[in-house]
């Protein structure tokens, strides 16, 4: 794969990140086109992602929407410009990681995967059904691309935790991306891994909360209060960078800027809207883990689509 | 007398220097797991995790991802039951190459109480899909499952116990050791005992106590309790008229589980008594106190057998 930096959005212009294009945009071919263009594409990507995961889900008659929309655009940015990774080569001892800590979120990561080429898009609609690859929450045992098995929530900081320190040992420059969920946050665990990627310096690691303000029994701040997210990552050791998690550039720039910081690790606070892209699914916490209907889908498909056209006559 | 987590440091120490992919994580109880060792001489490969046994399980599956042999060491009551979840999911599941070593298994951790008394963890790791889980019963045994543990691909399991223990045996005794085949300690045709860990050394002692009376006891050191050794279980279902399992864990899920299953399932009507912790949590108290108590001692053993045979 051929490198591509868009060095527009970078803080400092002469980063020399890992900006790898992978397959679908550019396929290795360094873009000729604008910037602008370029997010334009990703932000398509977006809402092709999207309409995977309402298809995977209403044909999987399970699953949860809520949270797999609010990842989308982190997950596009990570998949489609920021990771350096090989679909054809999976195992490549070389490549940045993603763990998907949220596994729950697991239709975007799939579908991520699957236009990235790491197995048939057809898979997708096999979600969750029986003797079928896609199981309902990752698995990396037999899922080609999937780095770590999850579904249990807390457990994916300190895996990644272990790939960044077998990194560190084996003086790879790699680097390693996992996503947590904000509710996830809850589990006592994170906070242990969160001490520990701050105590080894783990700069070569950079967390993503998506924080989308809701979970199964309401709102974050009435469940269990998180406030103040930063307060709390930097108290730990961590830099900390909040943007806006639908915003493609502000999440290039934010990546790109963890790649730079020595010494410690980075946690990037995604401001999502859970339901992100289908206006009844917005903030909606009745579509945490709840599948589209037949009407419900139609709807959504219908507004994806309209996106999909909308965006598709600026290119 | 030998203790078996110097074996357990000294071993590591050993595959450390041959194997550059061994790592060693410890959650602030290396000075009593002896990981200590690996250490002092390997630091840049040992990982003090503090006390976050979680944080120190799911860390152990993500250096395994990137093709590091992850042993894992803390007290067997934190290494299994309060991280449960974490080796189900990350370890077990994911068929991670980790190695959880546990130390200061069974109720001879004394004095610190039921708390540190881990009562469960055989049955906790053997129901584990993808898991194997061993046992060894002294220091000379510990040393050569470590190094196998080391080499066989996946999730493997390991408790010992705190205090020293007697030398069963010599190097040249372990040349076939196998993890999934018992070993026969001592022939016998009346009755067989099959053992693991601590209880060994008791159960050899209560055959040489019952062979004075008489009885010819066979002992099977079942130092593997998940692959279980089934063939051997059946041998000794074939040639000898009872069986009693002996182990430092409770009846439940453990040895005296695993060999009962297969007793049964093989339409077994031999005389069998599992012989272990009975459903209960211990006291504090000197080891051979509450082996006494317990009923985890070479006279019990002695007791039960009798009984069965007469």
């Amino acid at each position: 794969m051929t490198p591509v930096f868009y060095t527009k959005y970078l803080h400092k212009k002469n980063i020399q990140g890992t900006c790898f294009n992978s397959q679908l945009l550019g396929r290795g071919e360094p873009l000729k086109q604008q910037d602008e263009e370029f997010i334009r594409k990703l932000d398509l990507m977006a809402v092709k992602i999207r309409k995977h995961v309402i298809e995977m889900l209403y044909r999987a008659k399970s699953g949860h929407p809520g949270g797999s929309l609010s990842a989308v655009e982190a997950i596009v940015v990570l998949y489609f410009h920021h990771m350096k990774h090989n679909p054809q080569n999976p195992k490549d001892p070389n490549r940045d990681r993603f763990v998907l800590s949220k596994g729950h979120a697991a239709p975007t990561l799939y579908a991520a995967l699957a236009e990235c080429g790491y197995f048939d898009i057809k898979e997708l609609h096999l979600l969750r059904q029986i003797n079928c690859m896609l199981q309902g929450h990752p698995v990396c045992t037999h899922i080609p691309g999937v780095e770590a098995s999850t579904g249990s929530l807390g457990h994916g900081l300190s895996f990644a935790n272990g790939i960044a320190l077998a990194g560190k040992l084996d003086k790879k420059d790699y680097r390693v991306y996992v996503m947590v969920g904000d509710g996830e946050t809850n589990e006592g665990q994170i906070w242990e891994a969160a001490a520990s990627a701050a105590h080894y310096r783990l700069d070569n690691l950079t967390g993503l909360l998506d924080r989308n303000f809701l979970q199964i029994d309401g709102k974050t701040e009435d469940v269990l209060r998180l406030e103040s997210v930063r307060d709390r990552w930097s108290s730990f050791g961590w830099n900390v960078i909040e943007v806006n998690g639908h915003n493609i550039a502000e999440i290039i720039d934010a990546l790109l800027s963890a790649s730079e910081q020595k010494n410690q690790p980075t946690m990037i606070v995604l401001n999502t809207v859970k339901g992100k892209g289908v206006s009844f699914m917005e903030n909606n916490i009745d579509f945490h883990g709840v599948p589209p209907n037949e009407m419900e889908y139609t709807l959504a498909m219908k507004e994806l689509n309209a996106a999909q056209k909308a965006l598709e006559a600026t290119l | 007398m030998a203790n078996p987590r110097d074996a357990y440091g000294e071993t590591l120490v050993e595959l450390g220097g041959k194997l550059q992919n061994i790592v060693v994580l410890d959650a602030d109880l290396s000075k009593s797991t002896k990981t200590i060792l690996f250490a002092k001489k390997f630091p840049e490969r040992f990982f003090e995790m503090g006390i976050a046994e979680a944080n120190m399980i799911s860390t152990a599956a993500g250096l395994a991802s990137c093709g590091k042999i992850p042993f894992a060491s803390t007290f067997a009551v934190f290494a299994t039951g309060r991280v449960y979840d974490q080796i189900r999911i990350d370890v077990a599941y994911s068929e991670a190459n980790v190695k959880i070593f546990a130390t200061h298994g069974g109720i001879s951790v004394g004095k610190d109480g039921a708390s540190h008394q881990m009562i469960e963890d055989l049955a906790l790791m053997r129901v584990l899909p993808n898991m194997t889980v061993l046992a060894p019963s002294d220091a000379m045994e510990t040393r050569c499952l470590v190094r196998l543990m080391a080499t066989t691909e996946g999730p493997v399991y390991a408790r010992i116990g705190r205090a020293n223990a007697p030398v069963l045996y010599k190097k040249e005794d372990m040349g076939n050791i196998e993890i999934g085949k018992g070993l026969m300690v001592r022939d016998g045709s009346d009755a067989t005992l099959i053992a693991c860990g601590t209880m060994v050394d008791q159960a050899v002692d209560a055959a040489e106590r019952l062979s004075k009376s008489g009885m010819s006891v066979r002992v099977v050191d079942m130092h593997t309790i998940k692959p279980l050794d089934i063939t051997l279980v059946l041998k000794c279902l074939k040639e000898t008229n009872a069986i009693v399992t002996v182990e430092e864990h409770s009846v439940i899920g453990g040895l005296g589980g695993a060999v009962s299953e297969v007793l049964a399932e093989n339409g077994s009507r031999v005389d069998f008594k599992r012989i272990g912790v009975q459903d209960i949590f211990c006291e504090s108290g000197e080891p051979e106190e509450l082996f006494e108590k317990y009923g985890l001692n070479a006279s019990h053993i002695v007791k039960t057998v009798k009984k069965l045979l007469k």
